[in-house]
């Protein structure tokens, strides 16, 4: 089913599962969810390298929010295996999942609503003893506005605000590997392109990204590498750029018009 | 002298009176705010919580009175030992009806309907049972231990009684200490968290089922000791849970479900309209009930969600 675009650089086929360099920190083999009778992924299989910007992408009901949801342990893989940092993760609930440093931003951002930016910030650093201040000037740094609201209620910021904080709350985590589902969902172009940027930076300290979007272009000119899945099954994978430059994305999903081939 | 004058003249007396009965209905209430704030859900068993909570604390009680005279330090002594012991009763009786009763339709995924059979099937299980294993006389009076109707001082012409400053004053203090536990604590955070937003919480690494079984835990302990102020009061029996329940449960609505403070002030609020109402001319104290539940319904007709409002809950 899945097809390679042709790589010039000669890297190796990162869909076979066999494939498990020493670098790789989740490889995902095969896994179908369901959802009842519905059979929501049909056998996904993707892995992400350690220091790696990776992008799912796909149209509405794809099966990109459910397959982040199962590296995150919210959805259990009916079959097919998840290895995080050489051990099996599948089945493994959520609430344990995070202590290895495995952070994810939910769709829709989900900050607590009658919680102030602090106590948000602090839910996230929920799984240790005490939270680490450096972590806490760090996001703060890195989202200013979070300083200028951080005693006012989750519920009353703008959705940029909002993801700045969901975003900000998964580092005071320590994540090792974020997941972060459509962070540009809803929010004006200006700010989306200042959240890809912070991501860029949050990649650069050595944070591994599992990107799921629905904005092609911004994604893909992010990340290292993108896989598109359609109705449950990845058909296509690549590089960044060599993605943007494929004809079928730039059709699908870039709303380019292309001649008839 | 007018039935009208007749009442502002009792209006002390009855506000002491209004105030030690919406104590133990927000301690009850509490427990299924709690529980609603976490699970969405209405936990009708709550009322052999409260139940539970009396008996255990009557069985604990009888057996360090028995035929003895208590005297001095004993005396206080021994109401402690029976807030403890009905408290310990109820929070173990919520812990296990939250396994059997709960947690096994959660694992299985069922829909929100079967947990309310499930509450009924417990609630009568419970009740049937300490009738069984204890006697179904109406009431079981506690020990004489202290005169309860004792009186400590007056506020004007108004008596307050011993019994009234033990129940309203525990009430105080364990209603502050769940404020605190709530607002202040790491657990309170996980309660809140969950109750927000139950995935996301998770997502943080919170043990969702853990968190639940800790607010049960919690709602049992406040009810339970409910239990044993009530049965120091009234007596204890098998079936002393259905109206104070059925009660606490309107104070909890009233309130605005979810919502603790809320729960605290709905109490009050419908102990006094209890006595109060009823002391006015051509009513009586066989209206309470009736009284309760118009001030119910007259609440949620101008405020649908509660006095407070839903708070705890994904109402957001």
């Amino acid at each position: 089913m899945t097809e390679s675009i042709d790589l010039s650089k000669g890297q190796e086929t990162p869909t076979s599962p066999a494939v498990s360099s020493s670098s790789t920190l989740l490889n995902v083999d095969d896994i179908e969810v369901r959802y009842g009778t519905i059979r929501a992924l049909k056998g996904v299989s993707f892995h992400v390298n350690e220091g790696e910007i990776v992008a799912l992408l796909g149209a509405n009901g794809a099966g990109k929010t459910t397959t982040q949801k199962t590296v995150s342990g919210m959805l259990r893989p009916s079959l097919g295996a998840i290895t995080y940092d050489g051990k099996r993760i599948d089945g493994i609930p959520a609430h344990e999942l995070i202590r290895l440093g495995i952070c994810h931003v939910p769709e829709g951002r989900h900050v607590f609503p009658r919680m102030t930016v602090h106590e948000n910030l602090e839910m996230g650093a929920f799984r240790f003893k005490k939270i680490d201040q450096t972590d806490l000037d760090n996001v703060l740094e890195m989202f200013p506005r979070l300083k200028e609201r951080y005693k006012q209620l989750g519920g009353t910021l703008s959705g940029g605000e909002q993801q700045m904080l969901a975003i900000g709350r998964a580092l005071m985590g320590k994540p090792r590997l974020l997941l972060l589902d459509e962070p540009s969902m809803g929010l004006a172009p200006l700010v989306v392109a200042q959240i890809f940027e912070i991501l860029r930076d949050i990649n650069n300290s050595g944070v591994t990204v599992l990107l799921v979007e629905q904005n092609a272009a911004q994604a893909l000119g992010l990340a290292d590498r993108g896989y598109v899945l359609e109705t449950g099954e990845i058909v296509l994978e690549g590089t960044g750029s060599d993605l943007l430059a494929d004809d079928r994305i730039r059709a699908a999903y870039l709303g380019e018009e292309i001649a008839a081939s | 002298m007018s039935q009208s004058e007749n009442w502002v003249q009792q209006l002390p007396q009855n506000i002491i009176i209004g105030l030690e009965q919406g104590s133990v209905y927000s301690l009850i209430a509490l427990g299924y705010t709690l529980v609603y704030g976490v699970l969405q859900l209405i936990n009708f068993a709550h009322s052999e919580v409260f139940m539970a909570g009396g008996f255990g604390s009557y069985l604990v009680v009888n057996g360090i009175v028995g035929h003895r005279h208590m005297t001095g330090v004993m005396v206080p002594l021994t109401v402690l030992c029976g807030v403890l012991s009905g408290a310990l009763t109820g929070a173990a009786i919520a812990w296990l009806l939250e396994k059997v009763a709960y947690k096994t339709l959660r694992r299985s995924g069922a829909p929100k309907l079967a947990f309310l059979i499930s509450a009924i099937g417990a609630s009568l299980f419970l009740s049937n049972l300490a009738g069984k294993l204890f006697n179904r006389l109406p009431n079981n009076a506690f020990p004489t231990y202290f005169d309860i109707n004792h009186q400590l001082f007056k506020i004007g012409n108004a008596k307050v009684t011993l019994i009234e400053v033990i129940i309203v004053g525990s009430a105080v203090v364990m209603m502050i200490f769940l404020d605190r536990l709530v607002n202040r604590t790491k657990l309170g955070r996980g309660i809140r968290a969950v109750a927000e937003d139950a995935p996301t919480a998770a997502l943080m690494g919170i043990d969702i089922d853990k968190t639940i079984s800790r607010t049960f835990v919690i709602g049992g302990a406040l009810a339970g000791a409910a239990g044993f102020m009530f049965g120091t009061a009234f007596g204890v029996s098998n079936l002393m849970g259905f109206t104070p329940g059925v009660k606490a449960f309107a104070a909890a609505v009233l309130g605005g479900i979810g919502n603790i403070r809320g729960a605290m002030i709905g109490g009050l609020i419908l102990g006094q309209a209890e006595v109060l109402i009823a002391a006015l001319p051509f009513v009586g104290a066989q209206w309470n009930d009736v009284i309760s539940f118009v001030v119910l319904v007259l609440i949620l007709l101008v405020r649908p969600t509660g006095i407070l409002g839903e708070r705890l809950g994904r109402a957001a």
